[in-house]
């Protein structure tokens, strides 16, 4: 096994499989160290990070910034709710200030797609994205990823359906991405409307139909309906939506076969899952949040292993 | 120059036979002891000494795990290739435990520096003891000895000693790699 193939984790398009496995057998290694009495190693005690987060979020943030403080790295947060990009500084002018502060890696979530590669090529920092617009978030996927394996084994041949919102979501974009390269099948589904025109030429199955796409497959990772993203109407209404596209404890029941049924958060109850399934042990939910800070762990230690040291 | 053996596998066998009735002595009925191998290569020795401490005392089972020192090396980004980790299996604490940590080759001291590190995740124990196979002498670059040592080696930094094992390697000995030409 050797490091990663990348110098910055822009998406999963970027990585090579050895690099998904790497990130993965790492993990595993953090895994046991966030479940000792002191959850705590050294390696990152030289590194600075910045957390910045010009979109919300809060398992994102919290995960990353767990994972940071676990390795012993430094950490600065920055939101941009109360920073000067509200006075008018462009993106690279308020990386490039924060960097002046000696900073060697940023963790970024931003609302438009291109932003953290946008980044990398102009500043001099290990660049983690931690979400940008629609596009990736890639540490989403490789946790989800990294759960599935935990719970199902070998990802390879396993059948996955992407179920609400993917026309809005960066998770399903890097969730099709890394299944892929992980040799597993993927479909999407939702109502029509949702699922973009272009999605069938990366080789995905599509489907409207929720029951049919649960028949098919072996697990099910189930999507928030991003309103806030939405500036058209999509559907007539949220509870025409959960009619139709609702996960629910009975339709699982009727299937005749066990399913893992996932969901990033944050989770509307009520609404695309009930909450008797998402509390069920059908749900891995609760270990997807857990494994997200071993992930995370893992991609920060093998990027770091990869900035140049200044012996200053 | 041709690799020389050190330790074969009979004398192997009477040394690590030798070490466990030091334990022994020192340890009693390890009723407060736990064994702790270093990863990568210390847990073939220590799986070893385990083995022939039980058949030596006929206790039931001992208090015995593996370390792995990766996330606490030194050497972190001073490496061309990254360091991967190994697992690590404790299942106990070892708060308040006499410690043997076990490793097959000291050298530098700094893969014992950071197991020391690494353990006190683990707890506070009450006394920690290092046991090695081959001790390098004069070639520490820290404040290391051990407490209990196979064989004493004297080499020089260009050279190299190889312990390998009959589970890992397909033969328990010890040798000694003369320095490679180009070096």
């Amino acid at each position: 096994m050797t490091g990663l193939s990348v110098n910055n984790l822009l998406g999963i398009k970027d990585l090579q499989v050895e690099d998904i496995q790497s990130i993965f057998e790492t993990a595993d290694n953090f895994k046991e160290v966030i479940n000792r009495p002191i959850k705590k190693v050294p390696s990152l005690r030289e590194i600075t990070v910045a957390n910045l987060f010009f979109e919300n979020s809060t398992r994102t943030k919290l995960s990353f910034e767990l994972a940071e403080k676990r390795l012993s790295a430094d950490v600065i947060n920055f939101a941009s709710s109360s920073s000067s990009v509200s006075k008018g500084e462009s993106l690279i002018d308020t990386v490039n200030n924060i960097l002046a502060m000696k900073v060697d890696m940023v963790v970024m979530r931003h609302p438009k797609p291109g932003a953290p590669h946008f980044l990398a090529q102009h500043v001099e920092a290990s660049i983690i994205n931690a979400g940008d617009g629609t596009h990736e978030h890639p540490t989403q996927a490789l946790l989800d990823a990294y759960s599935m394996r935990e719970r199902v084994g070998d990802v390879q041949g396993k059948k996955v359906v992407i179920i609400g919102d993917i026309l809005h979501s960066r998770v399903a974009l890097s969730n099709i991405f890394c299944l892929q390269k992980l040799g597993a099948e993927v479909m999407v589904c939702g109502p029509a409307t949702l699922i973009p025109k272009w999605i069938e030429s990366l080789g995905v199955a599509v489907s409207t139909d929720l029951r049919e796409a649960l028949n098919w497959c072996d697990v099910a990772n189930v999507l928030r309906i991003q309103l806030e993203r939405q500036e058209l109407p999509y559907f007539p209404s949220l509870r025409e939506y959960t009619m139709q596209y609702g996960l629910s404890r009975a339709l699982l029941e009727g299937l005749g076969k066990e399913i893992v049924i996932m969901h990033p958060g944050p989770i509307n109850r009520g609404v695309e899952i009930t909450s008797d399934l998402a509390d069920s042990p059908h749900s891995i939910i609760l270990e997807q949040v857990q494994n997200g800070v071993a992930v995370r762990m893992a991609v920060l230690y093998l990027l770091a292993g990869k900035i140049e040291r200044n012996p200053a | 120059m041709k690799p020389v053996q050190v330790l074969n596998s009979e004398q192997l066998s009477i040394t690590l036979t030798r070490l466990c009735h030091q334990l022994i002595e020192r340890h009693g009925d390890f009723s407060q002891s736990a064994i702790i191998g270093l990863q990568p290569r210390g847990v073939f020795l220590a799986e070893r000494i385990v083995e022939k401490l039980i058949e030596l005392t006929g206790l039931p089972r001992l208090r015995y795990g593996n370390l792995d020192i990766t996330f606490h090396r030194d050497d972190f980004r001073r490496k061309a290739s990254p360091i991967l980790p190994s697992t690590t299996d404790i299942d106990f604490q070892i708060e308040e435990l006499d410690v043997i940590l076990i490793d097959d080759v000291l050298y530098t001291g700094r893969s014992i520096r950071a197991g020391m590190d690494a353990m006190l995740a683990f707890g506070r124990p009450r006394r920690v003891e290092l046991l090695v196979l081959i001790d390098r002498r004069f070639s520490r670059h820290l404040p290391v000895q051990a407490d209990y040592i196979g064989r004493t080696v004297d080499s020089i930094t260009s050279e190299r000693v190889s312990v390998q094992w009959k589970s890992s390697d397909g033969q328990d000995q010890v040798i000694l790699h003369p320095a490679s030409p180009e070096q």
